[in-house]
């Protein structure tokens, strides 16, 4: 068994949809500073460093290496990796492994992005592949919206199920300080909004934002001496399977259901509407919290709606997901997976504020991004 | 530094002007090998994992799961089904040309026959409620063709 | 902590230009990896990519190498930087009590794209990309700043050309190249003065895959682990006129580390062989003095006192290094299968005797600003 690890500080930027006021670099400085502050430690505490984002968004080659000052990573160890969308995720996961594997002892992860500075859905229309598929995709929201028109004609869900999605995060939103839109909703807000790719709508979609997020991951040893009660990391996975958008099976979600299972099993959750307090999860666009519930073992497929319907999901429900107001609130592309682990830490640790959900002992966090890439992370109060 | 001056503070932005990056991708013996079959004989092809049976579209070297070279072709044909669609009406930013996408624009998922895994393009309806996931489509050929996925116009329904 | 070791590797050959596209590359390294420990897929626990959207023209390049590095059905993570980066987070990943075994892989194809204009992309978008400044360029102002300093000479510095050129004859992996002197050096093209087009790496096509195995699980494949020893890197400031460019604190930092581990306490002694990432002629001989084979400044007496030369005290990319071959990001993890070649016997032609500890070094970012240092042994203890 690796080095016990536990998140003992958490930064985020205040995200909005431009940061005029603040080069990348700076923003990144922000983040940083706000999760030293959280912490009490001071950067030379900090004996290595994990970046990333999505390089198109910003066009800068080699982040890591430019972003030194920001990060003030200078003369110490320094990674960067990127995987899209669920960048965040794959930089909380690189955290926790610097420190299980015994090299480092305190390991600041940090994701960002300032996605004013280009068009994002051009950006993005760029993961798929130049030869086959890239013409004919449309951005994050097209293979999406395919996908919920499937999911409404297989199982009579509708549009309305979706958008009950996108009132509950953002309605949440309005608990978070840090997050881009907190705008009060109702469905009826949703249906009238203008259509981006049928069947998602504006207010069904995540906004782009510019923001950072840092986590400061510690060993066992060092984890107590700087908090009393930090978030222990039980068990991370990840599966992505595919290349092509056309190879994904859109009805068996595979990639979700590996993640999923694979996390569960390492953290040993046998039934997780039961045994999760809280979730963070990776939710683009309000179609994907309906159809890719049925895929983490919440209920049978085309259940979803009936649950959500429900309020089962509700911040006064049996298991609140995003407290934090979600990826349809705050969406710095880089950094979005990083937070929902930040904030599913801010939950363990009893930090979470007006968005805190009571009795909080074990906290999910997931990440996602293009061909169906998802990661998963457990959390919980006690050590594993 | 306090609010107030930051308030008062210009502040500039460098614009990138029209950085364009050229590329020129190889397209390999597969996908090669299928462009061929779309300029030269109008056929759309799979390839087949003579390991687990599944074809897939596009061709590729190897089967994910397997991790085996395959080398079977299969004739797909020319018709499939709608696996999926969007109607994309947001005007972003082509990534090859600089320009903005022409709006209404139609993006499916072909399913085929003969294949597991399913083909992108586009429809040449745009009215949504004129489309249903599981309608019949036909590729449409252009006239010169020129070995990409464009030799392909178009799909529609039949 | 857990020690690992590592059991695969795997190289395409290096050519200018490939046909075969990403995919294609990366399972080639992979599989010739898998057969080289005498491996199934099944029998890797975990994959790290590396790939760089910018190189490869695509964003989220590593989804397009997914199938072929064998990551159906596995934990799979993409790094972006050189190799040798990966391979320490899969290093990390290998003993941090997750997963047994790590499969890392590496493409790029400089065939494709148009290089200085890439890295012309790694400078600061608002300060200095606008002036034009590549790698070349700044390459020259890191020579330049070096040579002046501690007396250089353009000859010196010619003879690391010569000395890995020539040594890429003996490797069968890179392009085929014809016997080359000090005067042809000299009198190539220049590129960004005082460099010469002889004295600039070659960019390439190519891919490569090593296999990482934690203690408990290294020694039942088929050949005989390469154990890793010690292992450092480090990130030096941004922008060149902050950083001392006569000098590489971070290779210097990076290798503190690394010998740390391996207990190593006089590198030219207690080392066998070297594969370093050497992308102009004078780095190789900046890399000598941080590395600490020579004192600061006598870089260019190494080389004339042949010390590094195959027949020397400690050769120096007997495979040819990146002046023969450049994938770039590549080129880092071929040093680490290149040493681990050296230390099995198995490097044909270039195969330096008595080899029991190797260094392998990777380097990432303008002017080597993040360095990378491994350190291998065929002695478990």
């Amino acid at each position: 068994m690796g080095i016990r690890t536990a998140i003992v500080g958490v930064g985020q930027t205040h995200h909005t949809s431009k940061r005029r006021d603040v080069n990348g670099q700076e923003l990144i400085n922000e983040a940083v500073r706000q999760a030293l502050l959280d912490a009490e430690l001071t950067i030379k505490d900090i004996d290595a460093f994990v970046i990333g984002n999505m390089d198109h968004f910003e066009a800068i080659n080699y982040v890591d290496c430019w972003g030194v000052d920001g990060l003030g990573s200078y003369m110490k160890p320094v990674i960067k990796v990127t995987t899209g969308g669920s960048t965040g995720g794959t930089l909380g996961t690189c955290g926790y492994q610097h420190v299980s594997s015994g090299l480092f002892e305190v390991v600041m992860a940090i994701g960002w992005e300032k996605n004013s500075e280009s068009d994002t859905q051009a950006a993005i229309s760029t993961c798929a592949n130049p030869i086959f598929e890239r013409d004919f995709f449309g951005g994050a929201i097209g293979p999406n919206a395919a996908q919920y028109s499937m999911y409404m004609k297989e199982f009579g869900a509708t549009q309305e199920d979706a958008a009950l999605v996108a009132v509950r995060d953002h309605n949440n939103a309005l608990n978070n300080p840090f997050a881009h839109v907190r705008k009060f909703m109702t469905v009826e807000d949703v249906m009238k909004s203008p259509m981006l790719c049928y069947p998602i709508k504006l207010l069904d979609s995540c906004p782009r934002s510019d923001g950072a997020c840092a986590v400061i991951y510690a060993s066992e040893s060092k984890a107590e001496k700087i908090r009393k009660s930090p978030a222990w990391v039980h068990a991370s996975a990840v599966s992505h399977d595919c290349t092509y958008f056309g190879d994904y099976d859109w009805e068996g979600q595979p990639t979700l259901n590996a993640a999923v299972e694979r996390v569960y099993k390492r953290a040993g959750i046998t039934n997780p509407l039961r045994e999760i307090d809280v979730m963070e999860l990776y939710l683009p666009f309000s179609t994907c919290g309906v159809v890719w519930m049925d895929h983490m073992h919440f209920c049978e497929r085309g259940e979803a709606p009936k649950l959500i319907r429900k309020g089962i999901f509700n911040m006064d429900g049996e298991v609140p997901i995003n407290p934090s107001g979600g990826v349809l609130s705050t969406n710095p592309i880089g950094a979005t997976a990083l937070i929902r682990i930040g904030e599913a830490a801010l939950q363990i640790m009893g930090r979470a504020d007006a968005r805190q959900v009571s009795n909080v002992k074990t906290a999910m966090a997931t990440a996602f991004g293009s061909c169906y890439w998802y990661e998963a992370t457990i959390l919980r109060s006690t050590k594993p | 530094m306090a609010k107030d001056s930051y308030q008062e503070q210009e502040l500039l932005e460098i614009k990138s002007g029209k950085a364009v990056h050229i590329y020129n991708w190889h397209c390999g013996e597969y996908l090669s090998k299928f462009f061929i079959g779309l300029r030269d004989k109008k056929t759309i092809m799979g390839i087949k994992c003579t390991s687990c049976g599944r074809v897939y579209v596009p061709p590729r070297e190897i089967c994910g799961p397997c991790f085996k070279k395959m080398d079977e072709w299969v004739d797909l044909g020319t018709e499939g089904t709608i696996y999926a669609f969007t109607v994309v009406k947001l005007p972003y930013i082509d990534p090859n040309t600089g320009e903005p996408i022409k709006v209404p624009r139609t993006d499916i998922y072909v399913k085929f026959e003969g294949a597991d895994t399913r083909l992108t393009h586009w429809l040449d309806e745009t009215d949504e409620n004129k489309i249903n996931v599981g309608a019949k489509v036909r590729a449409v050929f252009k006239e010169r063709r020129r070995g990409t996925i464009h030799d392909i116009e178009y799909f529609t329904q039949i | 902590m857990d020690k690992a070791a590592i059991i695969g590797v795997g190289q395409t050959k290096y050519d200018r230009e490939k046909n075969k596209d990403f995919p294609e590359l990366v399972y080639e390294a992979v599989r010739n990896a898998l057969d080289d420990a005498g491996m199934e897929l099944n029998d890797i626990d975990n994959v790290v990519t590396t790939s760089n959207d910018f190189f490869d023209g695509r964003t989220i390049a590593c989804m397009g190498v997914a199938d072929a590095a064998g990551s159906y059905g596995k934990d799979a993570t993409n790094v972006e930087g050189d190799g040798t980066f990966s391979a320490v987070y899969g290093l990390m990943r290998t003993i941090g009590g997750t997963y047994n075994t790590t499969l890392i892989t590496a493409h790029c194809k400089m065939s494709e794209v148009n290089p200085r204009k890439l890295f012309n992309q790694a400078f600061d978008p608002i300060y200095e990309r606008m002036l034009g400044i590549d790698d070349v360029g700044s390459a020259g102002l890191q020579a330049r700043a070096y040579m002046k300093r501690f007396g250089i000479t353009d000859r010196q510095v010619a003879m690391i050309a010569v000395k890995n050129r020539n040594n890429g004859s003996n490797n069968p992996l890179v392009p085929a190249t014809s016997y080359v002197s000090v005067e042809e050096v000299l009198n190539s093209p220049p590129l960004a003065s005082p460099i010469k087009s002889l004295e600039a790496s070659s960019f390439a096509d190519g891919a490569c895959a090593i296999i990482l195995a934690n203690q408990n699980k290294a020694n039942k494949w088929a050949k005989k682990p390469i154990w890793v020893k010690g292992v450092g890197h480090c990130t030096d400031t941004y922008r060149l006129g902050e950083r001392d460019l006569t000098y590489s604190n971070a290779l210097a930092q990076a290798a503190k580390k690394a010998y740390q581990m391996a207990g190593i306490n006089e590198p030219i002694r207690d080392l066998d062989v070297v594969e370093i990432t050497e992308n102009f002629s004078h780095q190789e001989l900046m890399w000598y003095e941080a590395l600490g084979f020579c004192r600061l400044g006598d870089g260019g007496k190494l080389i004339e006192a042949g010390s590094t030369e195959m027949s020397g005290e400690l050769p120096v990319n007997p495979s040819g290094g990146a002046l023969s071959a450049n994938p770039v990001q590549v080129t880092g993890l071929a040093r680490i299968a290149e040493a681990v070649l050296q230390l099995r016997g198995e490097a044909g032609r270039h195969q330096v005797s008595n080899v029991k500890t190797a260094l392998a070094h990777g380097t990432h970012g303008i002017c080597g600003q993040s360095q990378c240092v491994w350190i291998l042994s065929n002695q478990e203890n």
